[in-house]
């Protein structure tokens, strides 16, 4: 520092020439309570002179007051930050803190070491190149260290210190040094591949390894703490992996421009390289690349950008942009990492707001195959997960998305779980791979899409969704609104519950899991029919609130019209023109909507028809009304 | 960039986040807003956002909560750069505050602020019903604000609660509130002091020219030298009033901001006085210098 600071007084602009150009590393520090760290943070942070004299004068009067060092300086107490914890003598949260040298600019995220802060060690870890594992020297290898080291090489960290602090209470034996570094390497060795371990012998307390390397510890020939913080490559990886965009933003300030906005997580991209969106898996060229209001010819890994397209490409926010040589596989079901992080359990089967990258689905957790237990990071059979717990579950989603494995890109095989009632965060996921065959199977683009086959027809595809209980009247409404859509000439079809129930989905029964699927597949079909322009009508009594809500989420905004035919109870069972309430009140038929099987009512419906005021043909007629005006009929 | 591709630098990194943020946060935002408070850190802030959102503009007003106590120079700032960016400038001051003749000589620094910063920006937020609004804060600044986060959230009464904050994995913000929640953005959140000032040296990025030293009229008052801006310096401390170079670390109310004495007038005297100093940012402001956790307990109520 002292050339650097001579520099500082006598050449300012020199000394800023040389500062403006650091790169920068951040990294994570973890331990137990009493490993030191916060006293290696707070020397980190005194060295490099980042302590201004008033933050010291408040340090020594602290440290006198409520520090644990007598009449010394506290450390610890730099860095200890809310007052609750103060208080308490504990870090409780994660903490970012900042210092340069001459060489690099750092962002430190400090996180608390108990068992039940894993999620904060992994909040901490996600946006870390490297994590600090602090070691007792008394101690050796905790439980607590096996852990910390697994959260970070599963977070994807590849370079570990193992920094062996406390050496001073040891007297600097390198016995001792030795038999921790080698107990750790071959624990590590059952971690992923590829991962880099640096051993420091230092004590912070003393200051030694810190800063240089110390005469206490002749026979440790490796780096000091910063000497290694300084000089280790910042991951170039990502530098080197296909190209991505996530797309952010849709930047359209005129009709001549038309740029997608965000930052490039993974690969180069210049002007004129061929890229493919996903996942409508279009093909285009870039035209221009801009960074920030600047036009470049090339941009990085790491930058935010903005790029335009040759062609019109049908891109929005939540796409991602790849280089055409390597997209990125699509795909709607996975198997994932998840660290659970909210005190409600994680349920199989509930559903949940997932955001990756730029983009938000409905994502469902079908069957969590094993949990890790954190205190010997052995698997264990779990069903769901606590507060705190890791485990590898399959996922599914409401439609396909594009992703990267999270072991070769970070940002787009990486997740959130957001609660849907809450809104909070409440896991974090990190893509293995996708399940069956739909990550191989790439979306195939047709010239005659959607929009080319409701043209063609002159209206508006749209799936008709009739609700309501077994009896109401919604075959018997559909019937008379498809005629009478036929009558107009416009091109329809009507997916009938008992007709698809003879055919596709002969195989299933009437089990709440049976219906589940009854109605996905419908869905599915409808979704297909609306592709090819048609009006789709959907005859089904669909009971429950959340398959509608599938159903709704499968299609585009404004087309899934949801149709309460809305008959009461005691109307349909008097009506019964099938029989059929009565063999359920005789218990011959089981789970049976409406008797002992709840039907769920719409709340917002599009259209609700009471049965018991209007007829079928008055119905059809109202319908017509509402999609007219809505210009569905051309 | 020229035709080679270089590593990036911490600025570079830096630069990048904060536009990542900003635009993250818009796309999924009803009615966002840029809390501009005129200092070196607003500056940097609404340069990265007509970046960001490049060539459009950004697609947000700024909002100023005018204590009627700023400084003259930035009010004049301020309307010169919302006049030359084009965007919408909002200018919101608590009437009842200023019905009741609250200032800072006559009231003390604490209510003063309580009622014509802390109460106005809530006013303002509930006024404009706006959901997100962007402030410059780092996590360098203060001891407490190591730990927030980007997306800091807000109650419906404003309320900041340590512990129902949501972790943030990767790059990946969860904005999602329910009517009535507003969330609290700081995209500079990983910048430090020096960072700003290199930035704004590198970009040329205009700021207040009370940063620079100059010839100021300076008085001496609770310890801490002010300058007298205008007519409402108490008559016989203005009698007090010397000429001295001086300049500001941080801009806020003139009788709450203290002057450091310094020769420093370009940018590189500016950081080379900063780097060589022995004291923080902050403590020229009046407001921080009672107990330790200060900062925290304003925060909780809605200040800053």
């Amino acid at each position: 520092m002292s050339d650097q600071n001579s520099l500082l007084e006598t050449d300012i602009r020199g000394y800023l020439e040389a500062h403006e150009n650091k790169s920068l590393l951040r990294f994570i520090t973890c331990g137990s309570v009493d490993d030191g760290k916060s006293t290696l943070i707070g020397r980190m942070l005194y060295d490099s002179k980042m302590i201004f004299e008033d933050q010291l004068d408040a340090l020594e009067s602290d440290s006198k007051r409520v520090g644990t060092q007598g009449e010394n300086i506290d450390f610890a107490l730099l860095v200890d930050g809310l007052t609750a914890e103060r208080e308490q003598g504990i870090t409780i949260d994660v903490a970012y803190r900042f210092f340069s040298t001459d060489k690099r600019k750092f962002i430190v995220a400090d996180t608390p070491g108990h068992v039940q802060y894993t999620r904060n060690m992994a909040t901490g870890a996600s946006t870390a190149d490297l994590a600090i594992l602090l070691i007792d020297a008394r101690r050796g290898v905790l439980v607590q260290t096996r852990r910390h080291a697994f959260i970070a090489s599963s977070l994807g960290i590849r370079k570990l210190v193992l920094a062996i602090n406390k050496m001073d209470l040891q007297n600097y034996e390198q016995s001792v040094f030795d038999d921790i570094e080698s107990d750790f390497i071959e624990f590590a060795e059952e971690l992923a591949t590829g991962i880099e371990i640096q051993a420091i012998p230092m004590s912070a307390l003393e200051g030694t390894n810190i800063t240089t390397k110390s005469e206490q510890t002749p026979w440790y020939d490796g780096p000091s703490l910063m000497e290694y913080l300084e000089t280790v490559p910042v991951d170039d990886d990502r530098l080197n992996a296909p190209f991505r965009l996530p797309v952010q933003y849709v930047n359209r300030p005129n009709l001549d421009f038309r740029g997608f906005s965000g930052q490039i997580p993974s690969g180069t991209v210049k002007v004129g390289d061929r890229v493919k969106t996903l996942p409508s898996a279009k093909e285009t060229t870039v035209t221009r690349i801009l960074s920030g209001d600047q036009d470049v010819q090339e941009a990085m890994a790491g930058e935010s950008v903005t790029v335009c397209f040759a062609d019109e490409v049908d891109t929005s926010r939540g796409d991602l942009i790849c280089t055409a040589e390597s997209p990125a596989q699509v795909a709607d079901q996975f198997q994932a990492r998840i660290f659970w992080m909210a005190d409600d359990k994680m349920l199989p089967g509930r559903r949940y707001l997932m955001k990756i990258g730029s983009k938000t689905v409905t994502a469902q957790v079908n069957e969590t195959k094993y949990r890790i237990e954190m205190s010997d990071l052995q698997d264990r059979p779990a069903r769901d997960l606590s507060l705190n717990e890791v485990g590898v579950c399959t996922l599914s989603l409401d439609q396909a998305i594009p992703f990267d494995p999270y072991n070769e890109i970070r940002e787009t095989g990486g997740f959130i779980l957001i609660d849907r009632l809450n809104n909070n965060t409440v896991g974090m996921g990190m893509i293995d791979f996708a399940l069956r065959r739909a990550g191989n199977i790439h979306w195939q683009s047709v010239d005659v899409n959607k929009e080319a086959h409701s043209a063609q027809k002159n209206q508006k595809p749209a799936v008709l969704w009739f609700t309501g209980l077994s009896g109401s009247g919604k075959s018997t409404i559909a019937n008379a609104l498809q005629k009478r859509l036929y009558s107009i000439d416009r091109h329809t079809y009507l997916l009938d519950g008992d007709n698809v129930r003879h055919g596709l989905n002969r195989d299933l029964g009437f089990t709440d899991a049976d219906r589940v699927e009854n109605i996905r597949r419908v869905s599915e079909v409808s979704k297909l029919m609306v592709d090819a322009g048609l009006i789709t009508l959907v005859s089904f009594i669909s009971p429950f609130r959340s398959e509608r809500r599938m159903a709704r989420n499968m299609v585009e905004d404004g087309e899934f019209v949801e149709v309460f035919v809305n008959t009461p109870l005691n109307v349909a069972e008097q009506r019964d023109v099938k029989g059929l309430y009565k063999r359920a009140r005789e218990g011959k038929i089981k789970n049976f909507t409406g008797i002992d099987s709840p039907y769920e009512p719409p709340t917002e419906p599009e259209i609700e028809i009471d049965t018991t005021k209007v007829s079928a043909d008055e119905a059809a007629e109202i319908i017509v009304d509402w999609m007219k005006e809505r210009g569905m009929l051309g | 960039m020229g035709g080679t591709l270089k590593n990036l630098t911490h600025l570079d990194r830096l630069e990048a986040e904060s536009m990542h943020i900003m635009r993250e946060v818009v796309a999924d935002a009803e009615r966002p807003v840029m809390l501009y408070s005129v200092g070196k850190d607003s500056a940097v802030m609404l340069h990265l956002a007509m970046k960001a959102f490049y060539p459009s503009k950004p697609p947000f007003p700024l909002l100023h909560v005018d204590t009627t106590w700023k400084f003259k120079e930035m009010i004049e700032f301020r309307d010169r750069r919302a006049k030359e960016t084009g965007l919408e400038l909002l200018v919101h001051s608590n009437q009842e505050g200023i019905d009741a003749g609250i200032g800072p000589f006559s009231h003390g620094s604490a209510l003063h602020t309580d009622v014509m910063k802390t109460a106005a920006l809530k006013q303002a937020l509930d006024k404009y019903k706006f959901d997100i609004a962007f402030g410059g804060a780092r996590r360098d600044e203060e001891k407490s604000r190591a730990k927030e986060r980007i997306c800091s959230f807000r109650t419906a009464e404003h309320r900041w609660d340590p512990k129902n904050q949501r972790p943030e994995l990767w790059n990946l913000y969860n904005t999602r509130i329910r009517p009535g929640e507003s969330i609290r953005v700081f995209p500079l959140s990983n910048w430090t002091e020096l960072d700003i000032w290199q930035y704004i040296r590198r970009e040329n990025i205009d700021i207040v020219p009370l940063y620079y030293s100059a010839k100021r009229p300076v008085v001496e008052w609770e310890g801490t030298q002010i300058m007298v801006d205008d007519d409402r310096v108490p008559e016989e401390l203005r009698k007090t009033a010397v000429e001295k170079s001086v300049r500001f670390r941080t801009l806020g109310c003139y009788p709450l901001t203290g002057a450091v004495e310094s020769e420093a007038d370009t940018l590189e005297e500016i950081i080379q006085e900063m780097l060589l100093t022995k004291s923080s940012e902050r403590q020229g402001r009046v407001i921080d210098r009672d107990q330790s956790g200060s900062m925290e307990k304003k925060k909780q109520e809605g200040y800053f």
